[in-house]
């Protein structure tokens, strides 16, 4: 298939796999911060192929999993209003909130729909008039301005049953946050590159120049992420501290402008709640006063609520990449993505449903 | 008496559902969710030998007649689609389920369940379709019945089809057959008819209608049975796809499975589709394909003889059984490395990014 089957040339990939062994000679962590590329890296058993002195460790860069417990139970009592048509992206829908998940409330007569664009929202408003129509935003900065167009189109159409539960996360927090910690031991990183065709990758180099760590923006197929690994091992091993840009058919430095001016205008950055590492300050967007009416949170006051995380979860560790999802002995036992204990088991993007998903035959024998 | 016995976790101790739970959508996807109101619901009420077999069909003597019998129900929408539609889908599923039993299939009730407001003029061309599919699949429909329910409370029509066939002497398929170093042979690429849905139903549009595979599988079967080789059990991989078919059948038998992404074949536009809407081929649904598993020195023949048929041109061995990981399917991927096929908790999703 033309633009895919030139990305997942397994010839191409065993002569970067060679590059990257040519050049390494000591070990080196790096992290991935998006759960498409960990999809990708997992999925195609890099571990396998790659030197061993390449460890992979898997960031927090799945929205589904870092959406906190308190927000999904939010998204429950909304969906399960008699007047409200609840509408998600699908993976959201089996995400549980601390007593069950969407399913289970459309199975309860609540009406939950699926949805691949927010675009399609918009449809259900106008041909709900009587019905209060609640999107779902959730996502990085790469969902972010479609959610804004959302809102916008709503507003300039006067429509007034369009409503938004808005959790939207930003990257170089989590990033600053994972480098401020003394535990850390991620040396480099592999930026996601659908965030920095929407933000461009200007923002990564003050944190490249002030913790002194290459990042490479990079895409979601095999041989993106092996060119990556090789820019990153490259940099490493040379003492550099750049940021490189693996994924320049869609990525500049700038990003999208007007995508940009859009999210401006509708939302505001704020703190932020991430499922299985906790409160990260400025991390995170929310609809701003301007947009006030669309505002879920706000027109319907649900009250804020804390739910506890279970104790035995390594999620945490998991996430800022001191622990892979093989180590925690929960994997598999009393944790399964049919019933997650933690953030990375809940969406097919986690770090830990994905070793489940295709990995678990490599857990060490008698565990698991 | 068959017996089920329970050995290295491959099948875990049914836990009944917790109280207050209620039916969900995943229920019906064919994968873990759909094992579990079985192996918790269904069995435990039901269960019997023949039943305890939990093939597609159940096969049993009467008067030293071998018979097969097996019933499905076609909730399908929209009810017309590319390369078919729900009319012709609920002959061909019950033909073919008979059929992977090594049966002929012989006869067929129908159930309609018809909403109120349903056009006329679509359940005729439905059961004009439906008795074009029975007269080819050689399958006469005897019996039958008719409801009708209030607007809204049916997607235009449900229809539900039971059939029986005969078995000839000397065959045993049975999904607890399979044994190390069995073959695994595939009948045609992968897909075809869950996208050929799935973009009618999201008005997605692509270079060339993706048509669905529906297709009657008795004649490709009679000449599988014909070469007299050595089968294991045969599956058509609907709901749930291949990945469902083939963790039930390593399940029931016990045995691992390795299969080779280079050998699985997928149409460029499906695979095209499923890149865009984030799914797996492995667990999109099909409906005139067939897996069968063979005893290794029969695989050749059994390919020659598929490939001689419209529906299995392009035939090929695409994995084996092993005594290694039981229960497990696992997939060598183009680039060397292995992977887990799982089965799906429920339906596959739309992921966000």
């Amino acid at each position: 298939m033309k633009y895919i089957d030139e990305f997942r040339d397994p010839k191409i990939a065993h002569r970067l796999v060679q590059e990257i062994a040519r050049s390494v000679t000591r070990d080196w962590t790096m992290m991935e911060i998006c759960g498409g590329q960990t999809h990708t890296l997992v999925r195609y058993g890099f571990e396998e192929m790659l030197p061993k002195q390449v460890h992979l460790v898997h960031g927090p860069g799945c929205p589904v999993c870092v959406t906190p417990l308190e927000v999904v139970d939010k998204a429950i009592a909304l969906a399960a209003r008699p007047d409200v048509i609840f509408v998600s992206y699908g993976d959201m829908l089996r995400v549980p909130g601390s007593k069950k998940d969407l399913f289970h409330v459309k199975a309860e007569g609540g009406d939950v729909r699926i949805v691949y664009s927010p675009m399609e929202a918009l449809k259900l408003a106008r041909a709900n008039p009587e019905k209060k129509i609640i999107f779902f935003g959730i996502g990085f900065e790469t969902t972010a301005p479609p959610h804004a167009m959302a809102v916008l189109s709503a507003h300039r159409e006067g429509l007034t049953n369009l409503y938004m539960l808005a959790s939207h996360v930003l990257v170089p927090p989590a990033i600053r946050t994972l480098l401020e910690s003394p535990h850390n031991r991620v040396q480099a990183f592999i930026a996601p590159g659908h965030v920095c065709t929407v933000v461009g990758f200007d923002q990564y180099e003050s944190l490249a120049r002030d913790y002194k760590v290459p990042i490479v923006v990079a895409g979601f197929e095999p041989l993106d992420l092996l060119e990556a690994i090789h820019m990153l091992v490259t940099q490493l091993e040379a003492g550099k501290y750049e940021v490189g840009n693996q994924y320049a058919r869609s990525v500049t430095r700038y990003g999208n402008i007007p995508a940009q001016r859009a999210v401006e205008e509708i939302f505001e950055v704020c703190d932020r709640k991430w499922r299985g590492i906790g409160s990260i300050p400025m991390s995170g967007m929310r609809i701003n006063a301007k947009y006030a009416a669309y505002d879920a949170e706000r027109v319907f006051g649900i009250e804020d609520t804390t739910v506890e995380e279970p104790k035995e979860c390594i999620a945490a560790e998991v996430l800022m990449g001191l622990k892979k999802p093989l180590d925690c002995p929960e994997f598999g036992a009393r944790c399964k993505p049919e019933s997650p204990l933690g953030a990375p088991m809940v969406s097919p993007e986690g770090a830990c449903s994905a070793y489940y998903q295709y990995k678990r035959h490599l857990a060490p024998v008698g565990g698991h | 008496m068959a017996t089920k016995t329970q050995f290295d976790g491959v099948l875990t101790c049914p836990a009944p559902l917790p109280a207050g739970e209620r039916v969900l959508l995943g229920h019906g996807s064919g994968g873990k969710l759909s094992a579990q109101l079985i192996d918790r619901v269904f069995l435990p009420a039901f269960g019997n030998p023949t039943l305890d077999q939990l093939n597609d069909q159940a096969v049993f003597s009467i008067n030293g007649m071998c018979m097969a019998m097996t019933t499905d129900s076609f909730v399908v929408k929209p009810l017309f689609f590319p390369g078919g539609d729900i009319g012709a889908l609920a002959v061909h599923g019950t033909v073919n389920d008979l059929a992977m039993g090594g049966a002929q299939p012989l006869y067929m009730s129908v159930a309609f369940i018809l909403e109120e407001g349903l056009p006329l003029d679509q359940l005729q061309h439905i059961v004009d379709s439906m008795q074009q599919a029975a007269k080819s699949a050689g399958v006469q429909i005897v019996t039958g019945d008719t409801k009708v329910v209030e607007q809204g409370k049916g997607d235009g029509l449900f229809i539900n089809t039971t059939g029986i066939g005969l078995v000839p002497t000397g065959w045993r398929l049975s999904s607890d057959q399979a044994r190390p170093g069995d073959k695994i042979i595939l009948s045609g690429s992968l897909g075809d008819h869950g996208i050929a849905i799935l973009a009618r139903r999201e008005g997605l549009e692509f270079e060339t209608t993706i048509q669905s595979d529906s297709a009657p599988l008795h004649e490709l079967v009679a000449r599988i049975l014909a070469t007299e080789a050595e089968i294991r059990c045969m599956r058509d991989p609907t709901r749930g796809g291949l990945s469902s078919s083939l963790n039930e059948i390593g399940a029931r038998s016990r045995v691992g499975m390795i299969i080779e992404e280079e050998q699985i074949p997928v149409r460029e536009e499906v695979r095209g589709a499923c890149e865009l809407l984030g799914l797996d081929p492995l667990y999109v649904a099909n409906e005139g394909k067939m897996i069968a598993i063979v005893e290794p020195s029969s695989a050749d023949r059994v390919v020659e003889a598929m490939r001689s048929h419209e529906y299995g041109r392009e035939a090929r061995v695409i994995g084996t059984a092993t005594d290694k990981h039981p229960g497990t399917v696992i997939m060598r991927t183009s680039f060397g490395t292995t992977r887990i096929v799982d089965m799906l908790a429920g339906d596959q999703l739309p992921r966000i990014c």
